[in-house]
């Protein structure tokens, strides 16, 4: 939700990345405002997920140019972890699968690593399982989960909650859900987007890449973003996801490239 | 400078044999007669011997080593830490020498759990068809070496049907430098019978000793058997182990076997589907660091149709250490709709760390599947970040995947308390700083 008052979280201005030598971000434009929720869509190789690897800092995705400030804090400067620890979430459009470990160790180390760099109290494993379950409940997720190793064998709408369960314990500031309504049937997509719903404030802000108008429907943006070639080329509110659902990406880039020219002749 | 020759080398460990008691029974006596036969005749390996290309034992010929002969004073309260809550069933062996006031037997068990060279006579019939018989040390200078000593060891008899819901604890444990011990296990499970036994090698000190295992076990028709090994001896010790199992008709055959100790560590597990249907499911782990050297064999042999069989066999290797996998998988003509994979993953930890890994398929039937892989590298970087996406440092998350990357074999342990103890120690053994 859009508050007058609320104050800036991330400020990213002319953001350039690069991905084995390729550029694929060239000059990216946003700025989030906590309590609001943003929707970064755009055809396939627009650079959404490179966009959200990149905020992550993932070490593939080579920053050549532009800044980032998060909370008044130069990004392009933390390690991965630290950003994850400043408040920063990546939720992965493709969960990483770790056989030998079991998913509540997993969720406890993670937790804990982040309660003790916020300076707050670790839990035990007898306090943590408690903890952890009711989190759950918000996924309706089945406890089972946790004795599994992580992700191996989920099917893509377990991994998504299991993602989305990271996100709700580890309560970040900014969190980036990379097409987290991929491979989500109905009622998973429902459960997973009011999980989400759930856990968004005034103090914190979501932005959600996706490729399709329908999670929208359950987690309304207040603002959608259409990305092309690297590049932010419109923003609307809500509808303007509804108008690209009817009429596709196509016409965005030809009213893009039409303002463009036109800059250019003036 | 003295040139010791491998014959003298192998004379010099053949010294105690002569001493060994004689056994009861006339065809036990001539198979160690026979195995000494062997043992003069054949040469210690070396790097010429394709079966030992990438083992260098020599250090072991530059040591020598005898058998003790002595029972031991431990008691219970030395080595009890090594104990597994869940197996009242125990056998314990000192350097070798079966230890009865370490050992301990449940009286319901419903099977038959002795040390072999008190049981001879009274389970003659059992022992005979398969005792020597599954190991062939014809060119096997260990197995012959450790036939020739063959007095005691572990003998599990489970009858017909018998299903026993605790595990066996067959517990060897060294305690002197220049010991050379030679355990000894035979595990028959008759028809439609279930086991677990656990075959555990630990050591009391840091010291250089020679541990040199035969272990046979034979599967009737229908049998389930869950063995589960554990090498954990001391850093300067040398482990060589061979280990045969018979699988008859639509048996089971799980096996976790887990290398941690020993300057040098062989084992070789042979796998032979006798009959239809059978099944083997083999995982191993080697985890080693510094200048170890472990080497794992494996051959599963399909002699008949409808077997299948399932193997991964993993290693971390850390410092300057070096695992070697061989995984033979044999299909011999006829066994069709054999169902076979293999994967063999490893992780280098160092730049000096090496890892040779061969895949050996020989398959002479045109109706089977089988699979089979080889992995070697670091850790993967998408893996890594995810992990620290999560807050995780860079050393932690490269830790917890090291650790989960062996907690994987170990997780395949059905017992609790060992699992638990095992991951213990891949944790400690993982964790840098």
């Amino acid at each position: 939700m859009i508050h007058q008052d609320s104050k800036t979280l991330l400020e990213v201005r002319g953001l350039c990345a690069t991905v084995n030598s390729v550029e694929i971000l060239k000059g990216i434009d946003l700025t989030v405002r906590s309590g609001e929720v943003h929707a970064l869509m755009g055809p396939n190789g627009s650079g959404k997920s490179t966009f959200a690897k990149a905020l992550a800092g993932h070490p593939a995705y080579v920053v050549t140019g532009g800044a980032v400030v998060y909370e008044g804090k130069n990004l392009l400067e933390l390690k991965p972890e630290e950003r994850a620890r400043a408040g920063v979430f990546l939720g992965f459009q493709y969960p990483i699968e770790i056989p030998g470990v079991a998913n509540s160790q997993f969720l406890r180390l993670t937790y804990n690593t982040v309660q003790a760099q916020r300076g707050k109290d670790e839990l035990d494993p007898l306090e943590f399982d408690d903890f952890v379950r009711e989190k759950m409940k918000l996924l309706e997720m089945n406890p089972d989960f946790l004795d599994r190793s992580v992700n191996e064998g989920f099917s893509g709408g377990e991994k998504k909650r299991n993602e989305i369960l990271q996100m709700a314990l580890l309560e970040p500031r900014l969190a980036i859900l990379d097409e987290t309504d991929s491979g989500l049937d109905i009622d998973a997509l429902r459960v997973v987007a009011h999980g989400v719903n759930r856990l968004a404030s005034k103090d914190n802000a979501i932005v959600l890449v996706t490729h399709y108008q329908r999670m929208l429907n359950y987690i309304v943006p207040d603002y959608v973003h259409v990305m092309e070639s690297g590049r932010i080329v419109k923003t609307g509110g809500k509808e303007l996801a509804l108008e690209l659902e009817r009429r596709g990406y196509h016409w965005v880039s030809v009213e893009h490239r039409a303002a463009a020219g036109a800059a250019a002749c003036a | 400078m003295r040139i010791v020759t491998s014959n003298s080398y192998l004379e010099s460990l053949l010294q105690g044999q002569p001493q060994l008691p004689a056994s009861p029974l006339a065809w036990l006596n001539q198979l160690r007669a026979n195995a000494v036969d062997r043992v003069a005749a054949l040469t210690v390996p070396t790097t010429r011997d394709e079966e030992w290309r990438f083992t260098d034992i020599s250090p072991l010929t530059k040591q020598s080593f005898q058998p003790v002969r002595t029972a031991s004073r431990l008691q219970a309260a030395d080595v009890e830490r090594f104990y597994l809550g869940e197996a009242v069933t125990r056998l314990v062996f000192v350097d070798g020498v079966y230890a009865p006031q370490l050992s301990s037997v449940a009286r319901d068990l419903g099977v038959v759990v002795t040390n072999l060279s008190a049981a001879v006579s009274a389970h003659a019939a059992a022992i005979e068809p398969h005792l020597g018989r599954h190991t062939e040390f014809q060119d096997n200078v260990f197995a012959a070496l450790n036939t020739a000593f063959l007095h005691d060891g572990a003998l599990i008899v489970v009858p017909r049907n018998a299903s026993v819901a605790v595990p066996v604890h067959l517990l060897f444990i060294a305690t002197q430098k220049e010991a050379a011990s030679y355990p000894r296990c035979l595990l028959v499970a008759e028809s439609g019978s279930t086991v677990t036994v656990v075959e555990d090698y630990v050591a009391l000190q840091e010291e250089a000793y020679f541990t040199n295992a035969v272990t046979e076990i034979a599967l009737a028709d229908n049998a389930r058997v869950n063995h589960i090994r554990v090498q954990r001896d001391s850093g300067p010790a040398f482990h060589i182990a061979n280990c045969a199992v018979s699988l008859a008709h639509a048996s089971r055959y799980q096996s976790v076997s887990v290398a941690l100790g020993a300057r040098i560590s062989r084992y070789n597990l042979n796998v032979l589907q006798a009959a239809e249907g059978a099944e083997c499911a083999i995982d191993g782990l080697a985890l080693i660091a510094e200048r170890q050297l472990a080497d794992t064999h494996t051959c599963i042999d399909h002699a008949k149709p409808h077997g299948t069989s399932r193997q991964l066999h993993k290693c971390i290797v850390g410092g300057a250490a070096h695992a070697v996998f061989n995984g033979k998988i044999v299909v011999r003509p006829g066994a069709q709709l054999t169902d076979s994979s293999q994967s063999s993953r490893n992780l280098l930890l160092t730049g000096k760390a090496r890892v040779d890994t061969k895949p050996q398929l020989e398959i002479f039937a045109d109706d089977v599947k089988c699979a089979h892989g080889a992995t070697v590298g670091q850790l993967d970087n998408e893996e890594v970040f995810y992990l620290k996406s999560r807050g995780l440092s860079d050393v932690a998350a490269r830790n917890l995947l090291t650790y989960a990357f062996g907690a994987e074999i170990i997780d395949r342990i059905p017992i609790a308390s060992l699992k638990h103890r095992l991951e213990q120690t891949v944790l400690e053994q993982t964790q840098s700083n």
